[in-house]
């Protein structure tokens, strides 16, 4: 028997082992982000696409509460949470989306194929925003009240279960 | 009836893998003496293949006549769906996606069962049990939590469609052909298993298992390469490669079968990488089985993702723990007993293949990880996706060497050479791909990959044909042959993967019935857009006229298309292909003003990149053809020789030898 035959088995183990522990823990227990309910920081941020405002922070104060979407045109979660985004939107709130490190051009693609729930996309070239609110990937979608404090996170994208929880919370905080 | 005939058919099988197991492990302990439950084994996997071919007809029958009351049928199918696509729908689901997926893997294993008689009979006995083994935990994947055959308590009123996206006729060929190649690696699986228990690792171990990977592989190449193709008109959006999880587990596996097969042929023609051989044989299949665990748990959400059921995905990781795992313990174990093999010196045609198969792995674990990262990220509860600005430059790392030693390689002999004896050719080969990178360099500024491909396309096309230099054509093998063709297929395709990223011309533009576009030397014009319906959408449909500098206008039809059982849309694109490219277009929507967003591409030489694909797949049909013929003819000759012998031995009367008991 020689040890060096023995590193594949060990590096499968490895990887079995974090599959498994991943299937039996579940999968979306979020740890809040150290920013949840204190205010959004100062931000201004270009436009990510032709024809979309950019946004700040000022546009997130008065008026009802709002959802800050932390996405990508490259992220394959923000596909699949994109109906749920629309089904959102249907329901009255306003999304305003932060694009990580993109391009117009892929944005504008995303916007047409997966639909545009956005009313402003500001373009994150550096993750400058991504971390100061704490967001550690992409999807991330954050609740922010009428006064401009963060006061929910959401990690990972939103499944269709979580719509109405994100109602929920967005009526509770108003 | 069809449903409990194709379950019965299902669970007999179960039982004859079972036997298979039983009777392949007394084989192996008996020895070459053989013990009575042995001669069961190759009988029971024949069977077995017919009675699982026979599940996936049962299912296809009930499918093509709308078995209402089958909850498969009724989920995933409707009355009034095209009968091709009702056809291909048995495809379309988990379940019977599954079902496929065993019946091939039950057929590889019945062919290898029925034809396979070179190998030493331990060897055989302990591949049989292996293969049975892993039959077995598909089957019981499929009979305990997938049952294709389930029936509804109420017959459903009428089906609830197909994923529209999946409506197309490239899926009616796409994953069939992929799982041929799959499932067809399973046997390279159990024989690399089994050569390894009976400790027999031998030439003639890698001449029996080469065919098997070969034929693997030409199906995994066209299968990707029509995936690819597939997505690149289907998806709508230009692109003919997305690093989308479901594309890499097909990759994979082709990555670890063509190190497998280069390896494999050294194995055959050197009798060296001996644990290199079995270790590519493991990881191959592992691949597969890997790639199927990713696709249908639903652990990874995509466009392809349409099996979300975290219970499959446990029994699948089950499955993967088991044979995974059980295979590299057994390596462990075993590994050390197996010789090296003979050596060789650092400039060989041995060299250079553990060089490019290093390489090829390489790509692999990148692969791998990028595929992977975002499930272990999630693991702590981040989820973040890994695109092409990972993917591209860190595989072009390790495929920009690995082309290089691709054109100098076959050039080398085995065992020992001198670079100076290949001077000439080295020199072309450089100067070529010089040549090239001057000339795009005045040409234009191009992102450094690109000019780096079209250098090296250039060049390996030229480097596929020099191992010819020298020979006389008509007497070089069929399999060398069959080499050349798939070298120069990826010369062919990565030119076409170049030429699409560095020269793509791109117009988006909003426009009226009646206006112009130009697009290069394209003109576009938009003659009307019409409301068009099909069997189960609806669509607006452009006319475009298209014609280039002067020639007769084309006339192509792309589409926005709305589907309603289930409601979705999707967009149609529509295809010009010259000879030095294609022109895509696509329709989408309507602004407010009346003008329509309409988007269209010249992509030069874009059609390269699946032609290439099926270069490569034909020179390994050459490859198959040219060895089982040459193998065939050394048998009879063998044959023929011992048939003299013992005529003359006849002749002569000298006293028969007793044939040994």
């Amino acid at each position: 028997m020689r040890p060096v035959f023995f590193i594949p088995l060990a590096l499968f183990l490895f990887f079995a082992g974090l599959a498994g522990y991943m299937l039996a823990n579940g999968r979306f227990e979020a740890v809040p982000s150290h920013m949840v309910n204190k205010p959004l920081p100062e931000f201004t941020l270009p436009p990510a696409v032709d024809g979309l405002p950019g946004t700040s922070r000022a546009d997130f104060i008065g008026g009802k509460p709002k959802l800050l979407n932390v996405w990508a045109s490259w992220c394959l979660p923000c596909i699949a949470e994109a109906p749920q985004l629309e089904a959102l939107k249907e329901e009255g709130v306003e999304i305003i989306g932060i694009a990580i490190r993109d391009k117009p051009e892929d944005v504008g693609d995303f916007l047409n194929r997966y639909g545009n729930p956005y009313t402003r996309i500001g373009a994150d070239d550096i993750s400058q925003l991504q971390i100061e609110i704490g967001a550690a990937g992409v999807p991330e979608t954050f609740v922010i009240d009428a006064k401009g404090n963060i006061r929910h996170q959401h990690i990972g994208d939103i499944r269709a279960s979580d719509v109405p929880k994100l109602l929920q919370i967005l009526e509770d905080v108003q | 009836m069809i449903a409990e005939l194709g379950l019965a058919a299902l669970w007999l099988a179960t039982a004859l893998a079972v036997l298979q197991i039983v009777s392949g492990v007394l084989g192996l302990r008996a020895g070459e003496k053989g013990a009575a439950l042995a001669i069961y084994a190759r009988p029971a996997a024949v069977v077995q293949a017919f009675l699982a071919v026979l599940a996936f007809f049962l299912l296809l029958w009930a499918f093509a006549i709308t078995d209402l009351s089958i909850k498969l049928v009724a989920t995933n199918s409707h009355s009034m769906k095209p009968m091709l696509y009702k056809l291909t729908g048995t495809w379309g689901n988990h379940e019977g996606s599954m079902l496929l997926w065993v019946a091939v893997l039950a057929l590889s294993g019945g062919l290898l069962a029925g034809l396979e008689r070179r190998l030493p009979h331990k060897t055989m006995s302990a591949t049989l049990a292996v293969q049975g083994f892993v039959a077995l935990g598909f089957y019981a994947f499929l009979l305990l939590s997938s049952n294709p055959f389930e029936r509804l308590p109420i017959p459903a009123v009428e089906g609830t469609g197909l994923n529209p996206l999946l409506q197309d006729i490239g899926l009616a060929i796409h994953p069939p052909t992929l799982y041929v190649g799959y499932v067809g690696l399973s046997v390279a699986f159990s024989l690399a298993m089994g050569a390894l228990i009976a400790k027999q690792v031998t030439p003639d171990f890698a001449k029996v298992m080469r065919p098997w990977v070969l034929f693997a592989w030409v199906f995994l190449t066209l299968g990707i390469t029509a995936g690819s193709y597939w997505a690149y008109y289907e998806l709508g959006w230009g692109g003919w490669w997305f690093w989308d999880p479901v594309e890499n587990s097909s990759l994979m596996p082709w990555l670890a079968a063509t190190a497998l097969l280069h390896s494999v042929s050294v194995l055959a023609a050197r009798d060296a990488l001996r644990t290199w051989t079995i270790m590519l044989g493991v990881l191959a299949f592992s691949m597969s089985m890997l790639g199927t665990f990713l696709v249908r748990s639903g652990v990874l959400t995509s466009v392809h993702a349409f099996a979300v059921d975290p219970e499959r995905g446990s029994f699948i990781l089950l499955l993967l723990g088991l044979y995974i795992g059980g295979a590299l313990a057994i390596f462990a174990v075993r590994a050390g007993s197996i010789t090296e093999g003979k050596r060789f010196s650092v400039t060989s045609r041995e060299s250079a293949l553990v060089f490019n198969n290093v390489m090829l792995s390489a790509i692999l674990a990148i692969v791998l990880l990028g595929t992977l990262y975002p499930l272990l990220t999630e693991a702590f509860d981040v989820r973040v996706s890994v695109g092409p600005p990972y993917f591209n430059p860190a595989g072009a790392i390790f495929a920009i060497p690995m082309f290089i030693v691709m054109g100098v390689g076959p050039l080398l002999r085995w065992k020992q050479d001198k670079p100076a004896r290949i001077q000439f050719e080295l020199s072309l080969i450089a100067a070529v791909a010089i040549a090239v990178v001057s000339v795009v360099a005045i040409l234009g500024d191009y992102s450094i990959l690109a000019v780096l491909g079209l250098a090296l396309s250039v060049a390996l096309g030229i480097a596929a044909f020099l191992p010819l230099r020298g020979r006389k054509i008509g007497r070089v093998p069929l399999a060398t042959w069959g080499m050349i063709m798939a070298h120069f297929g990826v010369a062919v395709s990565l030119f076409g993967m170049a030429s699409e990223s560095a020269f793509t011309e791109e117009r988006l533009a909003a426009v009226t019935p009646g206006s112009t576009e130009q697009l290069g030397d394209w003109n576009i014009e938009l003659m009307g857009v019409d409301p068009v319906a099909g069997p189960n959408w609806t669509a607006v449909e452009a006319r475009l006229a298209v014609s280039r500098g002067d020639e007769e206008p084309t006339i192509i039809n792309p589409q926005a298309r709305n589907f309603w059982a289930p409601a979705q849309a999707t967009s149609e694109s529509a295809l010009v292909t010259r000879w030095d490219g294609q022109l895509y277009a696509v329709i989408g929507e309507q602004s407010e003003d009346g003008r329509w967003q309409l988007r269209v591409w010249w992509k030069p030489f874009v059609t390269f990149i699946w032609y290439g694909g099926l270069l490569i797949s034909l020179g390994g049909v050459l490859s198959i053809v040219g060895r089982v013929r040459l193998d065939l003819k050394r048998r009879s000759a063998v044959r023929k020789g011992k048939a003299r012998r013992d005529d003359k031995a006849a002749l002569s009367g000298a006293p028969q030898p007793e044939p040994a008991e």
